[in-house]
């Protein structure tokens, strides 16, 4: 499937400062990441895969090299433009889910619609119709407190999916979750994917995750150690 | 509208949280405007008081007379001039004669002025009518509640008190308390007897003399003195009482600023509170799009909206509380009366619009910049690091 590239990155390095010297978390990654994808970032903690996740969502910028995401050099943003970078594009999945607390469901998926200054009654609409994907549209009242595991990371799901955005980073996103309810996310995922062509890309080194990707990359060290198409064993 | 509707969400949200902080910003808010209307109701009362009973709309006063000066009552009385007596017939001036003299309650020597008030005047609240109480073998006075208290005298009650005439010559004879007043200034209570003009001038032989002239409350054009008579306007005659009314609140402001600062506390604590807690959560906001200074915007929105709540909820259970104790008053000890200042028996708070809306706006104002510095922190705050719920 080859819809052009959504993600290019080309020398991307990141060094955090450590003591006197620095710590290189990202080294010279070179790839690109076609729009529609279903891939997965692996490798062991601290391998640099949350680095990378961070960079391509404009939440964190490279000491060097660029990412080019969805047409824009994130190199280059602002906070200000990196911000309406992520409220158009980019949606997020969380290991922790990331609910407000405070907020019912309804308003968790409302959020990023109203980053947009979308009006009520197409926000409605639009969240209604992303509690439906995920089979939520009774728990809409509800608060995250009230919530398993599972359905909190539905609600995610349904947060990132709402605005249709072109790409849904998502960093260990089954990594709080039983078998049964991983399952059921990615599933959803992967369903999302194929109907709305959203670009996934993920961070885990979960093998539940990695048996639903159909590219494998792995990084070790910082660097990518090898760059595979698979065949999913799980759909 | 967008940060007016998520701050009013995460208020609501919060539940209890909010609550609590409203609340105890709204007693801190009352504490402000009650202390503050408790000591302006003093201080209304003290001005309210000494014009009543002793000032007046302003008083002529004999050029020798002075008030701190007791030895310079002998010689500070005179006849009135023709533009005293014309005020005095026309009911729009009552002459005071004062002289020094002793009272010896239950054999007892006790220093005491001795006032002469016309029994049938109504320009000062002295309620001299009493003084016409026809006491058939001593004469009739009246006292101060203060006074009563330090001679232990009650009404009905017999002293002898001594004068000397205007030849210097001792005198001495009986009077009977007909009438004990109650919240008079201490200016006309504290070691005073009065007693009926025309009496005391017998007693003096000084016959159509007076010491000080008062004029009516609120006279419009008050004719000028001359070398006898010494003209005092009302602002001159209470600038003492006005000087310890301003070092009063200026003992009050120092409440008010260790009240406000109370109520500050606890908002400046729950916000840096919320963004300690709350790092992830700002996270979560920025990774989803909302801009900084949003973020910024909506911390200080939501304390804001703590003030704004504690002003209403203050207002709901407070202005009950406020109107009763407006009506009834804070009853006081009787040992108050002894402080000097008028005081009355039950204090009396006065709310004026200056100090509601004074208060109220300082509170919003201040609780505003106090949720602004620490949300402007976040400013400084990676996305990344707030998501891992960590301080950069």
């Amino acid at each position: 499937m080859k819809n052009g590239a959504l993600i290019t990155t080309s020398g991307l390095v990141k060094q955090y400062p450590v003591g006197r010297g620095h710590f290189t978390a990202l080294r010279d990654i070179d790839l690109i990441i076609e729009r529609g994808e279903f891939t997965g970032l692996v490798g062991p903690s601290g391998s640099g895969k949350t680095t990378l996740l961070n960079i391509i969502g404009a939440l964190d910028f490279p000491t060097s090299g660029s990412a080019v995401v969805l047409g824009t050099d994130t190199t280059k943003l602002t906070h200000k433009t990196a911000a309406r970078l992520r409220t158009e594009h980019i949606g997020f999945i969380f290991q922790t889910y990331n609910l407000l607390p405070v907020y019912t469901v309804f308003e968790n998926v409302e959020l990023p619609l109203l980053l947009l200054g979308m009006d009520q009654g197409r926000r409605k609409q639009a969240v209604m119709d992303s509690l439906e994907w995920v089979g939520l549209t009774d728990k809409a009242k509800s608060r995250p407190a009230q919530l398993s595991g599972g359905e909190s990371q539905r609600v995610a799901v349904a947060r990132a999916m709402v605005k249709r955005p072109g790409l849904v980073l998502a960093d260990e996103p089954t990594a709080n979750l039983d078998v049964e309810n991983s399952h059921n996310i990615l599933k959803m995922m992967v369903k999302l994917n194929k109907e709305l062509e959203t670009t996934f890309l993920f961070a885990t080194h979960d093998q539940k995750v990695i048996d639903y990707v159909r590219r494998k990359i792995t990084l070790i060290d910082g660097k990518v150690a090898e760059d595979i198409q698979t065949t999913p064993k799980s759909q | 509208m967008l940060i007016i509707k998520l701050a009013f969400r995460n208020l609501i949200g919060a539940g209890l949280r909010t609550w609590l902080n409203v609340f105890v910003l709204s007693i801190a808010f009352l504490m402000i405007i009650f202390v503050q209307g408790l000591i302006k109701g003093m201080g209304e009362y003290a001005v309210e008081i000494s014009v009543d009973y002793n000032y007046g709309g302003g008083q002529y006063r004999h050029e020798v007379y002075d008030p701190y000066d007791p030895l310079t009552l002998e010689e500070s009385h005179a006849p009135l001039s023709k533009t005293l007596s014309g005020l005095i017939e026309r009911g729009e001036a009552t002459p005071i004669l004062i002289t020094s003299g002793a009272a010896f309650p239950e054999g007892r020597m006790q220093s005491a002025l001795l006032k002469g008030i016309d029994p049938d005047q109504e320009i000062l609240k002295i309620p001299s009518s009493f003084l016409g109480t026809d006491t058939t073998d001593a004469i009739p006075a009246l006292i101060g509640s203060r006074m009563a208290k330090q001679t232990k005298l009650g009404i009905g009650d017999y002293v002898t008190v001594r004068w000397r005439d205007v030849n210097g010559m001792f005198d001495a004879d009986d009077v009977q308390i007909v009438q004990i007043m109650r919240n008079a200034a201490p200016s006309v209570d504290q070691g005073q007897i009065w007693i009926p003009l025309e009496r005391l001038r017998e007693m003096l032989q000084a016959p159509g003399e007076a010491t000080f002239v008062v004029l009516e409350k609120n006279f419009a054009e008050a004719p000028p003195g001359d070398t006898t008579w010494i003209h005092n306007s009302p602002d001159l005659l209470l600038a003492s009482v006005t000087e310890l009314i301003k070092a009063k609140a200026g003992t009050s402001n120092i409440l008010y600023g260790l009240l406000l600062f109370m109520g500050l506390l606890a908002i400046f604590d729950t916000q840096v509170l919320s963004i300690w807690r709350r790092r992830k959560e700002i996270g979560t906001l920025m990774a989803l799009g909302m801009q900084r200074a949003r973020v910024i915007w909506l911390f200080t929105f939501e304390g804001a909206l703590h003030g704004f709540l504690a002003l209403v909820v203050g207002a709901i259970y407070g202005i009950p509380i406020m109107a009763w104790v407006m009506k009834h008053g804070i009853p006081l000890p009787s040992a108050v009366e002894d402080s000097g200042f008028a005081i009355p028996q039950a204090l009396y708070p006065s709310y004026g619009v200056r100090l509601l809306v004074g208060t109220t706006l300082l509170v919003l104002v201040s609780v505003t910049i106090v949720s602004f510095l620490p949300a402007s922190k976040i400013a400084k705050l990676k996305p990344t690091d707030a998501l891992r719920g960590k301080q950069s």
